[in-house]
This record gives structure tokens, sequence and C-alpha cells, in this order.
């Protein structure tokens, strides 16, 4: 079984997606020629063609709107956004297209686009390169968001999200891509969506983190006997997994990178609140990004959820 | 740089023409009803029969939506009196398989197509069910945020050449639209790409409150074409059959991978913006007036009273039969069983999230 890093896993997905089915397409900028700035569509320009792996000009609503057109025409678009700082110009396509086609329609049309985007923090990058703002999308019915934590899951779930009939947020960590490698098979796997997957068990506290926080997380915990749950899917989230756990510990620390007010780990708190408060022993904390812009290289790491930070919240909730 | 005579600044260079456009205007159709034989679009008279009916079925359609408004039997509406002629002369051109991307003032298209009537007076008294394309049509329900449709129509016409069907994708939109950045998106890919598409505007010189002339400095709106490398065709918008003909080129042109079109019907919004509009607080009487003298419906009436094809039975019987369809379709819509609560849940997702079962189950 090959050894294979993020990229590559996606890669791999989306090859053998585009092999399996000819009504998925894939357009962005770069994507084709170039392999994508961060080759996560190297060779499939050669493999499949121009008209099949699509370089658009620079147009961000242009790509999604498009992509839009062509799925009600029948197709299963991937639409690749370079960074996901660049989402926000085609948030009206999201939203008021993508997101409600299926429902203005009746069922008639409907939107099978998945949204590729890197995100997140913590390589050193520009301006509006290391977003991180996931919940805005699971705040919009209509849509799904995804963030795999790992090579295996990233393909899983990419092969499961342009099979999904509706538009899906796939967010890939930048931070992941070049990482770590691990077993990904080839061929034939889906990891459904909407499922949570428990990484480890643990009877003191439930620890619930997605994407690029993940490793952190794992690092954190040691020498806790921590549940660690990566939710995978965020949008619908996986409430019965998440719920069970933390009636079990009794216990939640949240993990995410992105800013804490209406952060998506104050769905996952307001949820524990709501329908497990009498099983808890401590209250809920979230360690997060802080409420600020992400600040550029010299300061993100101060940004960045640190395994010190998930630590200490750790320690506090074990206090009760 | 030096100054010319009256004080404009003058860039000195030498005479290098790297490019240059000309725009043009079809014309068929005078206000009187004589036609120029010559740029006759092929219509037989049936033909001709059939588009005066639908203009006159499309005029009754929306003239018995503003009265079900007034009496509160509609919500707002977005009338289309005045564009008959842009909506109904493109939307006869079409073949079945082209795909249609409409704005929301567009009665006039979806009735053209034999959308079912009852069904647009249902969208537009609140009930989403309207919205549900038959499916032997390919048209899009009514985009209400302004010029995003143009995309889709980008989209589903790189489908079609993805997939080598035989189909064209058209998008109507406003003067206002052209103003938007998807506009703009959507025209350059489509002129990258060149895609059997056609770029309708109908230029009704209004978008709400604001006049043509402010929406953008170029002369006409069809020239923007030029700036993405294709063909832009200004358009006597209430000229049927110029309107028709226009539309029959475009289409052509796509289907034989000519690529793009961007016809500029220029045409005149004689009521309000919609039914929550007042549009005496910012345009001058005079003005409208002037324009319901250019009436495109009266136009062809004319034209069709000298060719003999209509005579005062034939007036009547049609405006009769608009009148009974329209008053048919009423009946239907207010006779449907009204949509259940539930309904809100349904096609979010094509499964529900457990979550919203879970609303659903409390509900």
């Amino acid at each position: 079984m090959p050894k294979l890093n993020m990229v590559q896993a996606i890669n791999l997905a989306l090859k053998e997606e585009m092999q399996r089915d000819n009504s998925v397409v894939m357009l962005g900028e770069d994507v084709g020629r170039d392999g994508g700035v961060f080759r996560t569509t190297e060779g499939l320009y050669n493999e499949f063609g121009a008209e099949r792996v699509i370089d658009t000009p620079l147009s961000e609503s242009g790509i999604i709107g498009a992509a839009v057109g062509m799925a009600v025409y029948g197709l299963k678009p991937v639409a690749e956004i370079q960074f996901m700082g660049f989402i926000y110009a085609a948030i009206d396509q999201i939203f008021s297209h993508a997101a409600r086609i299926r429902y203005r329609s009746r069922g008639r049309y409907t939107c099978p686009v998945v949204i590729r985007a890197p995100y997140g923090a913590g390589v050193k990058a520009l301006e509006l390169h290391s977003e991180s703002t996931e919940a805005f999308f699971c705040h919009m019915p209509g849509i799904k968001v995804v963030i795999p934590s790992t090579p295996y899951h990233a393909k899983g779930l990419l092969s499961s999200s342009i099979r999904d009939p509706d538009p899906v947020i796939f967010l890939e960590a930048m931070r992941l891509y070049r990482l770590f490698k691990e077993d990904v098979p080839e061929g034939d796997y889906t990891i459904p969506l909407g499922k949570a997957r428990i990484v480890q068990d643990g009877k003191d506290v439930t620890v619930i983190s997605w994407g690029s926080m993940l490793q952190r997380t794992l690092q954190a915990v040691e020498g806790y006997d921590a549940e660690v749950i990566d939710i995978m899917t965020l949008q619908p989230f996986d409430e019965e997994t998440v719920l069970n756990s933390v009636k079990k510990t009794g216990r939640a620390v949240i993990v995410h990178e992105a800013p804490k007010t209406c952060g998506f780990g104050a769905e996952l708190s307001a949820t524990i609140a709501e329908e497990a408060i009498l099983y808890l022993k401590a209250p809920i904390l979230r360690v997060t990004g802080y409420d600020v812009i992400v600040p550029l290289p010299k300061l993100e790491d101060y940004y960045l959820p640190s395994v010190e930070r998930i630590r200490k919240a750790l320690e506090e909730v074990m206090k009760y | 740089m030096t100054q010319n005579n009256s004080g404009a600044i003058v860039l000195l260079m030498a005479e290098k023409i790297i490019e240059s456009f000309q725009v043009k205007r079809i014309e068929i159709l005078d206000e009187e009803g004589n036609v120029d034989e010559s740029l006759m679009p092929s219509l037989s008279d049936t033909d001709i029969r059939r588009i005066y009916e639908l203009l006159i079925l499309a005029r009754t359609f929306d003239q018995r939506a503003l009265q079900l408004q007034r009496e509160g039997r509609l919500g707002t509406y977005a009338p289309i009196l005045g564009q008959e002629a842009c909506q109904v002369g493109s939307a006869f051109a079409l073949e079945k398989s082209d795909w249609i991307f409409p704005s929301y003032r567009e009665s006039g298209v979806y009735i053209a197509l034999g959308y079912p009537v009852h069904m647009l007076f249902q969208y537009w008294a609140g009930d989403e069910r309207g919205l549900k394309t038959p499916d032997t049509l390919n048209i899009l329900p009514v985009s209400i945020p302004v010029g995003t449709q143009v995309l889709h129509a980008v989209g589903a016409a790189m489908a079609a050449k993805y997939r080598k069907d035989r189909a064209a994708a058209i998008t109507y939109f406003g003067d206002g639209g052209t103003s938007t950045g998807d506009f703009h998106e959507g025209l350059n890919m489509a002129g990258v790409f060149q895609l059997p598409v056609i770029f309708i505007c109908q230029n009704n010189q209004w978008a709400i409150s604001m006049p043509r002339e402010k929406q953008t400095a170029s002369k006409t709106l069809a020239q923007k074409a030029y700036g993405y490398g294709f063909e832009g065709l200004q358009v006597d918008g209430n000229d049927i059959f110029a309107v028709y003909k226009a539309t029959e080129y475009a289409l052509r042109k796509a289907k034989q991978g000519e690529g793009p079109t961007l016809l500029e019907c220029i045409t005149y919004r004689i009521f309000d913006h919609t039914t929550a509009d007042d549009a005496s607080r910012y345009r001058p009487k005079q003005e409208v007036d002037a324009w319901k003298a250019r009436d495109p419906i009266r136009r062809l009436r004319l034209f069709m009273e000298k060719k003999g094809l209509l005579t005062e039975q034939y007036q009547k019987d049609i405006e009769e039969k608009a009148k009974s369809t329209i008053d048919e379709a009423i009946k239907t819509m207010e006779s449907l069983e009204p949509p259940q609560p539930g309904d809100m849940f349904s096609y979010i997702y094509e499964k529900p999230s457990p979550r919203q079962t879970k609303q659903v189950k409390d509900f």
C-alpha cells in the first residue's frame, strides 16, 4: 500500500473519481497545466485534457458561478479556490445559488459541486492565505462542510464529497499537506460524510478537534485518559458521537484554530450544554485562535492554539 | 503631454491603431408597423400570429398579476410591461435543447416557453412549488440577486460544450446587471472559452431609480462584448422581428462553435420596478409617455393589419382566449392545497440532516 502525504492522497482521489465518472470535471486557477499551486491536481490535465481540467481566468465568483451552471446541467464539478481567503469573492454564488437551488427548484435542479480550498495558518504565508472561516459555511443550510485531518481520511472524504448530491466545501489544511505520510489505499473506498471518528478512546475527557489542529490535540492529550474526536464533517455534524462521548467522560474541550467568537466550537459547546449538561463535571472549554485577524508569520505561532494551551485547558477541566 | 485649444489634456504619440470596433444596431419594424422586407426573418404567418398571441398572453398575465397584487392575492411582483417583445421574441427563437437563465423580470420568457402559467402566479404568491420547472423545459427559477445568473449560463455552456450537446445557454439581465462583477466575469469566461452562450440585456433604461447613463459611462452596453473579445449588437427591443432575428443569429453562431454574443435590446420599463416601488418619484411622466407610444405590441398589430393577418374578430378572440387562460391559471393557483409547514425542510439536502429530522419531529 502506498504511503502518501495529503497532497498525493487528494490527487489520487481526484484522479480515481475522474476515471470512475466522466461527469466529474475540475476547474480553477492554475489547476491544469501547472497542476495546482500545491500540486494537488498534478498530472490530471495530461490524463483528462483541457476540457475536463479547466484552467480558468482569475475569477473566483466566475469559477463557482460556472460550477453551479455546470452542476445544474448535470456535471459534477470540483472547483478549486486557490486559498480560502479568496473564497469571499464567491460567497454570493455559494450562499445565494449553490446552497439553495435544490430547495428553490423543489429538487428539479441540484448542485453536486465540491469546492476545494486550502485553509489555515502555520505555513508562513501572505495575508489572507491563512484563513480558517469554516463556520461561515456551516451557518448556511444547504451546504456541507468537510475538513480532513490525515491523508487517508482526505482521500476517503474527498471521494464521498464528489459523489455527494449536495454542495460540499472541502477544506484542506495547508499545514498538513506535506507534514506526514501514511498508508493510503488505491482504489475505491469512501468515508461517509456526517460521521465523526473516535481517534482514541478515553474515559476522563472528550477532546474534539478537526483538520490542522488534530495533530496538536493528540500531542497535548498524552498522559491523559482522553477520548479524542475528529469531527471531519462540520455540517451536518455527528451529534450522536459527540454526545455519547461527553456523556461518558463528563468533560469536553474543543480545539480549533478559527477565532473563538461564533467559531464552530460555539455550536459544539451549545449542543453539549443543551443535550448533556447534566452529565458534565466541568465547564466546557474552547481552545481557539484569538478574536483577531490571523497575523503575519512573525506572530502566527502565537495565534494558533499550542500544545501548551490545549494542555492548560485539560488541566483546568480535570480540576473538577 | 500638452493641452489642446479647449484646454483638454492631450497625450502626443504616433498614431497607431491596434484595435477598433463598431457597434451595429438591428431594426426591422418601425413604430408605424412598416418593415424593411430585406431584413425580415423567415417567419410564417402562423408563426407571426403565434408570436402575437404570446405577446397578448404575456401582457394579460402581467396586468392580472399587478391587479392580484393590489388585491393582496400576490406578493411583490416585478412587471414586464413594455418589454414583451424582448422576452417573447427571443424565447420564440430558442430550441428545446437550449438552457435559459432568467432574471426576476422575465414572465414573458416563461410564458413563451410554455411554463405553466398557474405556477408563475404560485411563485409570486409566495409558494416555492411554483419554481419547480417541468421536466420538459430547461429554464431555471428566476434569479433574485442581480447579474449572478450570467455565470450559470456560462457554466451550462461549458457543460454543453464538454458533452458535445447541440445546446446553447441564454441568460437575461437588465442594464443594472451590467454593472455587477458577475456580468463581467461571465462575459470574460465566455470569451476565453468561446462558449455557446447568448447574453440578452434588456436595457429598460432604469435600475429602480438609477437611469441607464448612471450605470456606465460607455455609449452602448453592446460594446462591452468587444472588451471580452466577442460580438455585441444593439437591437431595437420593441421591434419583435429585430429581437427574433438577432437571437436566431446568435443561436446559430453559438451552435456552430462561433462563440458568444451579447445582445443589448433597447426597451423601456413602463411600470414601476416592482409593486413595492413608485417610479413617479424619480422619472418624468413625459419620458414614460414617449415610450408608451413605441409600444411593441401595437407595432406588431399595425404590421399585421397591413398584411391582413389581423381582423377585429381575431383580435377579440385572442384577447378572450388570453383572458380565459389567465383566469383558469388563477383559479388553479388559488385552489391548490397550501404548502405544508414541513415542506420548508424538504430539498435543503437530498436527505435531511439528523438535526433537521429532529426539528421536523419537534415542529
